[in-house]
């Protein structure tokens, strides 16, 4: 089984936002930047499904600046075998970057590819579909679970009110929710073997793009409310305002 | 181009809610763009709700049937709507995990860009705007396409508005298409609650709750609602394994934009407000008056909850005339 999994480096979710000078774009002085949370699941859903079947191959995929090798280094750590850097700057529109990555998975032999189904910098929440789409391969988003017998790959996605199953031959596209797996954490010694793992450099290009940032704000502060009470005995205060000012009863 | 295309949700035969709000989007940019509503509905038979489509703001409700459309069928849906796309300044879904499955599909297969979880849409000269929360609402983030655009209007963003209008209602064919994924069903919970991301009313605890079958409280709160109330949760109490995964709110959970949001016992981590800081109005009852989420609450109760829901339980209960 030959698995690809296509990892972004985001802010880690605890840092503060800042605004940058541009106005389009955060301020990235003092942040810490890690692998996207959600590609985490889909790197231990790869490197489980190898290391189960004793034979294959899986490989990390980037598209971006020189510093998503760091971070390819850490899925390298947690056990995939090799990575590709597709070395150039990605676009705001997320079709022209899953255009990149299918143009370099099409002829990949892969059977599985592999993404986070959000990545939580600017929550496109499209690249892995829109690969599918643009390989014409079977595709599900969000997945919970993968169980691969054969040919054939079954999975569980949450949907309002429920849990949807459904079923698709390989090869597939899926992208990854919290849920599916817990990823491991790299020890010392896939640390050190990560070193030496092979890392290719594929200098690539985004083609046009349809999408302009106009602006990057912080969220509208919400108007410091009121405490109406304490207490049981605040009840009534709080039911008059939500009857006569939020109108919400 | 100056028309929309709404694709409609429908489970089971049904349209699902959410349409409405969804045509609120639509009705407000077509006539910023001197455009018609069109509402596509995909089934395997007759859908029940259409009426409603044409009094939320659709010109006309077209239909397209398929033996293959008895569950979610994306490529039935990306082979319909491409083979009309080019005709629309924007294709328009809510983004409910169906739709956010389907967004992205439709935007690759007509090659056109894709806004997901937009609050707000407009057009601008003739280009479809949207404003959008990005690093887990954290920032927002404002893009302008050019061309048609696939967009994802977040559910509770816009309010329904229902006329007497009716739209016309017209049947289109659904192409050929190659079934890649098949769904096989959907598996209701144990427990037939209503999902927090849907909700118009959001009660949601956390570890002052103290203990699991202390939930209780907040199910007898949300009843008093009369079904409109969900169930919902810091991931504190989630991570105990307290109440189910899927009531999680926050940045790693559900973001919620209901009406009406009461966090019980919930300090306000800045991850869960990530996840509720956009719903209309935050009621927030915690015994600590310096807990954070009273900075994010529009009305907030300093007191002990075991106290005061079931007093809020009692007077919501009166008010809605149980
Ligand atoms: C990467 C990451 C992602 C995360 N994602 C999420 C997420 O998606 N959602 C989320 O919620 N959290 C998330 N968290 C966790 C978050 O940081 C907090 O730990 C969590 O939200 C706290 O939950 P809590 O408010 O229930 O508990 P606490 O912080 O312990 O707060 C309990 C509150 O209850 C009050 N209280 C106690 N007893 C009573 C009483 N009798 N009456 C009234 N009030 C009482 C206390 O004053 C206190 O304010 C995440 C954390 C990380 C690091
Ligand atoms: N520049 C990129 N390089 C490689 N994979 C990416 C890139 N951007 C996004 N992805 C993948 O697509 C997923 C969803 O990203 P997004 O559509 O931006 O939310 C991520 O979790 C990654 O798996």
């Amino acid at each position: 089984m030959k698995i690809a999994i296509c990892l972004r480096r985001v802010p880690d979710t605890t840092a503060k936002i800042a605004i940058g000078p541009s106005g389009t774009s955060i301020d990235e002085t003092g942040v810490k930047f890690v692998p996207n949370p959600y590609d985490e699941y889909a790197l231990e859903a790869g490197i489980a499904l190898r290391d189960a079947a004793g034979t294959g191959e899986t490989v990390v995929v980037a598209f971006g600046g020189d510093a998503v090798q760091e971070t390819m280094r850490t899925a390298l750590a947690m056990g995939v075998d090799r990575a590709v850097h597709l070395q150039g700057t990605p676009s705001a529109d997320g079709l022209a970057n899953a255009r990149v990555l299918a143009d370099h998975l099409r002829d990949g032999g892969y059977d599985l590819i592999l993404f986070g189904k959000v990545a939580v910098d600017d929550y496109g929440q499209q690249t892995g579909a829109m690969v599918a789409e643009l390989l014409g391969r079977p595709c599900a988003t969000a997945i919970t679970s993968l169980v691969i017998e054969g040919g054939t790959a079954k999975v569980t996605r949450e949907v309002e009110g429920g849990v949807e199953s459904a079923h698709c031959a390989l090869p597939a596209v899926f992208t990854c929710d919290k849920g599916l797996n817990t990823p491991r954490l790299p020890g010392l010694k896939g640390i050190m073997a990560a070193k030496k793992k092979p890392l290719d450099i594929i200098p690539t290009t985004a083609g046009a793009s349809r999408v302009t940032i106009l602006s990057l704000a912080l969220p509208p502060e919400r108007q410091a409310g009121r405490i109406v009470g304490e207490g049981a005995a605040a009840v009534p205060a709080l039911m008059a305002a939500l009857t006569t000012e939020a109108k919400v009863l | 181009m100056a028309d929309i295309l709404c694709v409609i949700e429908q489970r089971g035969g049904a349209v699902r809610k959410g349409a409405n709000e969804l045509l609120t989007a639509a009705r407000q940019l077509a006539d910023q763009l001197g455009g018609r509503v069109d509402a596509l509905v995909c089934g395997a038979g007759p859908v029940s709700g259409l009426d409603g489509l044409g009094a939320a703001g659709a010109d006309r409700v077209l239909t397209a049937t398929h033996d293959g459309l008895a569950q979610y069928a994306p490529e039935a849906i990306v082979a319909t709507v491409q083979s009309i796309a080019g005709q629309y300044a924007a294709v328009l879904v809510a983004a409910t995990a169906t739709g956010k499955d389907l967004a992205p599909r439709l935007a690759a297969a007509i090659g056109a860009p894709c806004g997901m979880d937009v609050t707000a849409v407009h057009a601008e000269n003739g280009a479809v705007r949207v404003v959008r929360p990005v690093y887990a609402g954290k920032a927002i983030q404002t893009l302008e396409f050019s061309g048609t655009a696939v967009v994802a209007v977040r559910p509770g963003a816009y309010p329904a508005v229902v006329s007497g209008k009716a739209g016309a209602v017209e049947s289109i064919a659904v192409p050929a298409f190659t079934a890649r994924l098949t769904v096989t069903g959907i598996a209701a919970p144990d427990k037939a609650t209503l999902d927090v991301a849907e909700a118009r009313v959001v009660i949601a605890g956390g570890r002052g709750l103290g203990e699991p079958q202390h939930f209780g409280l907040l199910e007898e709160l949300a009843a008093a609602f009369g079904g409109e109330a969900a169930v919902g949760a810091s991931r504190a109490v989630v991570d105990v394994g307290w109440i189910e995964h899927g009531a999680q709110v926050g940045q790693t959970g559900k973001t919620v934009s209901p009406e009406l949001y009461i966090a019980v016992g919930v300090s306000g981590a800045i991850q869960h407000l990530a996840g509720m800081r956009s719903a209309r109005t935050i009621v927030a009852i915690n015994r600590d008056k310096d807990a954070p989420i009273f900075k994010v609450a529009d009305y907030g109760i300093v007191g002990d909850l075991f106290e005061v829901v079931p007093a809020l339980t009692a007077a919501v209960k009166a008010a809605k005339g149980q």
